[in-house]
């Protein structure tokens, strides 16, 4: 406000002079914060303090549609009550049935991956946020929700809804925190095709109701109805999370690349509440930063390459981002310690899955030019779910074969 | 009207205008949404001239970053270039009538829309979706009418 005062103060009468000052001294100003926000991210802290201010007149805005529907809330009637205690009965009943069996499969699948128990779930603690605000324009697919720093959130944390990803924390403030959707066209998440573990990246398309990926070559394995699973790869996002469904494949004879779209499966434009979640830093499966990455190799001693089979653990090459062959296989944290072989080794038995890291850059992650072979794109590493044979393969047993996507 | 009070109602304005520019909308009102926080520097840069526009520009535009920009700093230099022009014009535009006045606003909409899609492909977040120069068409239909609410707010004085 002292800045009011100077400018107002001063006598523009003679103009030309004095507002091209005030030009001059505060476009400078917005070069420079700009600069300091763009390159250097110096503004941090500033960001915190100025999302806090910000945090009031966005809960005020929001208000009446969040009173609207309280109000509609608290006017159902009983008869629209009563059937949906109903529905949500029969919905608990079966996936109470669906997971009955869980922790004998939990734990006969980590007897076949070799494990001596089974790992528990990558989620470790989750927390649900309200939506405060919500933007969802060509330009920007951003939600503010109610959870920031003062409850543990963190930046590049991972959103979910009940049915899938929905996108990941970008600024947090002390009691909120922005998030990015998968459908902003800035954002893209590195996915992988469940059918046939074909890995690529999609893109938000900036509505929200498409994904599109955009680096498929035309004669990729794909079509309408497969569904998209994040594949750990890029350090986000754990391995597996439902993200989309494909919903249209346009192949042209001409065109080296297809063009592919999908539905994401979280309800992005009609949801009211999200979940934050933690994932086990320990877990193969949980995310890792180049940082954790580093991390990884400083403490490998307990860090093995599994003993028991030659194969690759699933899904574990997706983590380090771009460790590089140097690195090792993040993958290879099992409970059974095995000292020596482990550390400079990104060799042996391992290594089928630590080679994909190279391929596996994370923004620009494969983008296959319509001359590379794919092969590199659906790599040997890659998780043995049903590997190539279209309809979906048995997962444990098939041993990795190239896939057999030819070349254009 | 002395400076003080232009300041405030400037502040207050400005304010109101910010509640209405972020006000969640559905999404095909959103694209059509008028820049209500620009017109409204718009018209007290052109309107008072004196009172300091340029720092409301800034500190508007910082506002509008927080709330939706993708760099801090984008939307302020480009209210202060607006307000500038505004400030430097201030004679020129007020004496011209409402349609014209339309005309000048939508023109320089598109200078700031312009400012913003620069600054945006250079730090890497183009856009180039055309919906996003509908709203210098609407900024510019609310024109008379948002001048005309500002000039009540002013209680025609100066």
């Amino acid at each position: 406000m002292a800045a009011f005062g100077t400018a107002a103060g001063r006598s523009l009468q003679g103009r030309g002079g004095s507002p091209g000052f005030g030009l001059t001294l505060y476009a400078v100003l917005a070069v420079v914060i700009m600069y300091l926000d763009q390159r250097q991210h110096y503004l941090e802290q500033a960001r915190y303090v100025l999302q806090a201010a910000a945090y009031p007149v966005q809960l005020a805005v929001s208000s009446p549609p969040t009173a609207w529907r309280w109000l509609r809330e608290s006017l159902r009637t009983r008869q629209t009550l009563e059937a949906t205690i109903a529905q949500l009965r029969a919905h608990q009943r079966d996936l109470e049935i669906l997971s009955m069996r869980y922790e004998a499969l939990a734990r006969e699948n980590g007897e076949l991956r070799g494990l001596r128990e089974a790992l528990p779930p990558v989620a470790d603690r989750w927390l649900p946020a309200e939506i405060v605000n919500v933007q969802l324009s060509s330009l920007r697919q951003r939600l503010l929700i109610d959870r920031g720093a003062s409850n543990g959130v963190f930046r590049g944390q991972t959103v979910l809804d009940d049915k899938g990803l929905i996108g990941q924390t970008t600024h947090v403030g002390p009691w909120s925190a922005e998030v990015i959707l998968i459908t902003d066209p800035e954002h893209a998440v590195p996915v992988r095709i469940e059918r046939t573990g074909l890995r690529t990246i999609a893109v938000g398309a900036g509505d929200a109701s498409s994904l599109a990926l955009p680096y498929l070559p035309s004669n990729a394995d794909i079509r309408s109805g497969d569904l998209l699973v994040t594949s750990g790869l890029g350090g986000v996002f754990p391995e597996g999370y439902p993200v989309a469904r494909v919903t249209e494949v346009h192949r042209d004879a001409v065109q080296p690349l297809a063009q592919v779209r999908a539905a994401p499966l979280a309800h992005v434009n009609t949801d009211t509440e999200v979940m934050l979640v933690w994932f086990r830093p320990d877990h193969p499966a949980a995310p890792k930063s180049a940082g954790a990455a580093v991390d990884l190799r400083a403490g490998s001693a307990k860090l093995q390459p599994q003993s028991v089979a030659p194969r690759p653990q699933p899904a574990q090459p997706e983590t380090a981002p771009r460790a590089g062959p140097a690195a090792q296989p993040p993958a290879a944290k099992r409970p059974e310690a095995r000292p020596s072989a482990a550390q400079p080794t990104p060799g042996e038995p391992q290594p089928a899955a630590a080679q994909p890291p190279p391929a596996a850059q994370p923004p620009g992650e494969q983008p296959p030019p319509p001359g590379q072979s794919p092969p590199g794109q659906s790599p040997p590493g890659e998780p043995p779910p049903g590997d190539q044979p279209p309809p979906a393969a048995q997962p444990q047993s098939a041993p990795p074969q190239p896939p057999a996507q030819g070349r254009p | 009207m002395t400076s003080a009070g232009f300041r405030v109602r400037m502040i207050f304005t400005a304010f109101a205008a910010l509640i209405l520019a972020v006000l969640p909308l559905p999404r095909w009102l959103d694209v059509l949404r008028p820049p209500f926080l620009v017109l409204t520097v718009l018209y007290w840069s052109v309107n008072a001239p004196r009172a300091g526009g340029i720092a409301l520009g800034f500190f508007c535009g910082l506002a509008l970053d927080v709330f939706q920009g993708p760099v801090l700093g984008e939307h302020a230099l480009a209210l202060v270039l607006l307000s500038y022009i505004g400030v430097r014009e201030h004679q020129r535009i007020r004496s011209k009538p409402a349609v014209q006045q339309s005309l000048i606003v939508w023109a320089a909409l598109i200078f700031y829309e312009f400012v913003l899609f620069a600054i945006d492909g250079w730090t890497g977040h183009p856009v180039t979706s055309p919906l996003r120069w509908v709203h210098t068409f609407t900024g510019a239909l609310v024109w008379p009418p948002a001048a005309a609410i500002l000039s009540y707010s002013e209680g025609r004085y100066s």
